[in-house]
């Protein structure tokens, strides 16, 4: 069927989900690399989660910004980022986002607004909440979404964050991707109460619980949200359940979780549900075959062009300390 | 030049530089209401309530929030309060501030100015009354000041400001009341990591900083009295520290002692002996010395806090014993 009998609906889930196999060619390239020692230090995978960073920054603008954690390449990606700069920074190369001194847990890119992922969990929220109330001081009207895992709901930071963003009135669009599991311990046995989304609202900040593996019902939730927090509206707080098809990192097969857990998630992963929504709307085969493809030979690319690139110059390790007192 | 309080200075450096720039703003605890000192008085009238932003008991928030503000062009100015209360904030400060710049590849930058008054004030105790300004010089990425009179509080309070590095700055608590010239013109900045000579000597160095400055002051007026003449520098700024100034004065005096309120042990006074002791230790003419605050937290009964303190007749003994 051609392409253009399409409806835009499944034109724009088609290119959503173009995102979501990049993503995952991505992290799938990355998983291989540290199996054969090129990533050198922790690479957090998120298979199973590329939903979440594709249906939120597929509703943002390119002036739009976004905080990410130490799972963070999808968000990377699909902020727009050039993979190869993001895969040479994993690898620890010159040319990589951060000149290689940062890796896969401080991978940025500021120049398409994707302001840092962080080390430290629940470190984004106040970052982002300050990032919306110095970008409203300059007079710069823009959103702010920042990703955060389930784990962070029990750190201090996600309080003072949304009491933060709540109490200024700030545009930032919360975003807890809750894959179950904070490193190695399922989430809901250390958090009490109802949950995150509750906790967000009892805070004063409107909260949405929704399937993070639902690429469709994401962007409907998002580009809602992001319309109405432009301009001026204050935070809004999405809690997207997914699931971490992975380990905490590359080195852990995450093997130890139920078998029967796995399959089911397994079953209900994101790109199988996309493709059934897309194929019922009239997408070819074909063409959702073709997504996919690009995708792997795009990082397949992107692999062996960062396994080739140089290490970085040994003054590199000198530069950008600071200003004042820095190495001489 | 105009008599002014170390208080007042601080608020002439801060009306000076938020008029110069739009972009400086400052946020912390009670600050729309003049802040907990009253360092802050009066700004709100001229500046607004969207410059100066009062804020929740959010120590983390307060930096966290800084750190992005700043990251997007900005020049934050954070009140912390107490630097007791900095603590709350660690994460903000050391694994984000001082880091962001360096782990971004240079793709970021966090101006911003970190207040945290310091020091011993009578009867506050062991969570209201720490000096540890050594802890942040060992963090690569920041800068560190600590003014100790009227006239650098407001210099380098304007240096901070300008500042693109984050810089923790310290003022001392027992200071904010005590007065001195001051210099009105406003684009007079005093530079950062250069020391001041607060007395010429010829017989022994004494470096110090901050709230220990008055107490150098005091000794060096008791040695005069015995025939000792003692140089003051105090560095003002501990990271960048003027190495030279410091080399400069012992070369010529022959003898070493740092002095600073803080705990002695690891305390800023180590690195610059061991500096001076690594680069010029044939120059001394008796062994470099430390004074400093015994290692106990801050007592709260007033002759036990005054055991921590350094005091003239320390300083007098270590004269002695340097055969002075």
């Amino acid at each position: 069927m051609p392409a253009t009998s399409v409806a835009p609906s499944a034109q724009r889930i088609l290119g959503l989900y173009a995102t979501m196999a990049r993503i995952r060619a991505f992290e799938e390239a990355t998983d291989r690399a540290a199996k054969e020692g090129l990533v050198t230090g922790a690479a957090h995978l998120s298979i199973g989660q590329e939903a979440v960073a594709a249906g939120i920054c597929g509703n943002l603008r390119r002036t739009d910004l976004i905080t990410s954690t130490h799972r963070g390449h999808g968000h990377t990606l699909a902020k727009g980022a050039d993979p190869l700069a993001m895969m040479r920074e994993l690898f620890g190369r010159a040319g990589g986002t951060s000149d290689g001194k940062g890796g896969s847990m401080h991978i940025a890119d500021f120049s398409v607004g994707m302001l840092g992922a962080n080390g430290i969990v629940a470190a984004g929220l106040p970052i982002a909440a300050g990032v919306a109330q110095g970008k409203r001081l300059l007079g710069e009207d823009v959103v702010v979404a920042c990703f955060f895992g389930d784990g962070a709901v029990n750190r201090g930071p996600f309080l003072e964050g949304l009491n933060w963003a709540r109490i200024y009135d700030l545009p930032v669009l919360f975003v807890c991707e809750d894959n179950r599991y904070a490193a190695r311990t399922r989430t809901g046995d250390m958090t009490g109460g109802p949950g995150p989304a509750a906790r967000a609202q009892s805070l004063g900040v409107p909260a949405h619980a929704i399937d993070g593996n639902d690429i469709m019902a994401l962007d409907a939730l998002a580009g809602r949200l992001v319309e109405d927090m432009r301009p001026g509206g204050g935070p809004q707080f999405i809690h997207a359940l997914t699931y971490r098809q992975r380990g905490h990192t590359v080195a852990d097969p995450g093997t130890w979780r139920p078998a029967d857990e796995r399959a089911e998630f397994m079953e209900h992963d994101q790109m199988r549900i996309a493709r059934r929504f897309l194929i019922e709307n009239d997408v070819a085969m074909a063409d959702i075959d073709a997504v996919e493809t690009a995708a792997g030979d795009e990082m397949a690319v992107v692999y062996d062009t960062a396994k080739d690139s140089a290490w970085p110059a040994a003054e590199l390790a000198a530069r950008d300390v600071q200003d004042i007192g820095g190495p001489a | 030049m105009s008599k002014m309080s170390y208080r007042d200075a601080s608020l002439a450096a801060l009306h000076e530089e938020m008029r110069r720039d739009p972009a400086v703003w400052a946020l912390g605890e009670d600050i729309a209401d003049g802040g907990v000192f009253g360092q802050y008085h009066g700004l709100i009238e001229e500046f607004g309530a969207s410059r100066i932003v009062s804020t929740p008991i959010s120590e983390s928030c307060i930096m966290g929030a800084a750190v992005g503000a700043a990251m997007v062009g900005t020049r934050p100015i954070v009140e912390l309060r107490f630097a007791d209360f900095a603590l709350c904030a660690m994460d903000e400060m050391i694994n984000q501030a001082a880091k962001a710049r360096y782990m971004f590849g240079g793709q970021a930058r966090v101006p911003v100015v970190i207040r945290q008054p310091v020091g011993m004030w009578r009867s506050s105790a062991a969570q209201h009354s720490q000096s540890l300004e050594s802890w942040y010089v060992h963090v690569p990425g920041l800068v560190v000041l600590a003014p100790g009179t009227p006239a650098d509080n407001r210099g380098l309070l304007k240096a901070a400001i300008r500042c693109d590095d984050p810089v923790i700055y310290m003022e001392h608590k027992d200071s904010w009341d005590m007065t001195g010239e001051v210099p009105d013109d406003d684009d007079e900045v005093t530079p950062i990591g250069v020391a001041r000579i607060d007395r010429p000597g010829d017989d022994v160095t004494i470096v110090t900083w901050s709230g220990a400055l008055q107490v150098a002051r005091q000794a060096a007026d008791a040695a005069a009295d015995k025939g000792i003449s003692a140089e003051i520098v105090d560095l003002r700024s501990l990271w960048p520290w003027d190495q030279d100034a410091v080399f400069g004065s012992v070369e010529k005096t022959g003898r070493l002692l740092v002095m600073h309120e803080a705990v002695k042990v690891c305390g800023f006074g180590a690195e610059t002996a061991a500096t001076v002791t690594e680069t010029m230790g044939d120059a001394l003419r008796s062994p470099a010395r430390r004074l400093g605050a015994p290692r106990i937290p801050i007592p709260y009964a007033p002759p036990l806090e005054d055991l921590c303190r350094v005091r003239v007749a320390d300083v007098m003994t270590i004269f002695e014993e340097m055969k002075l």
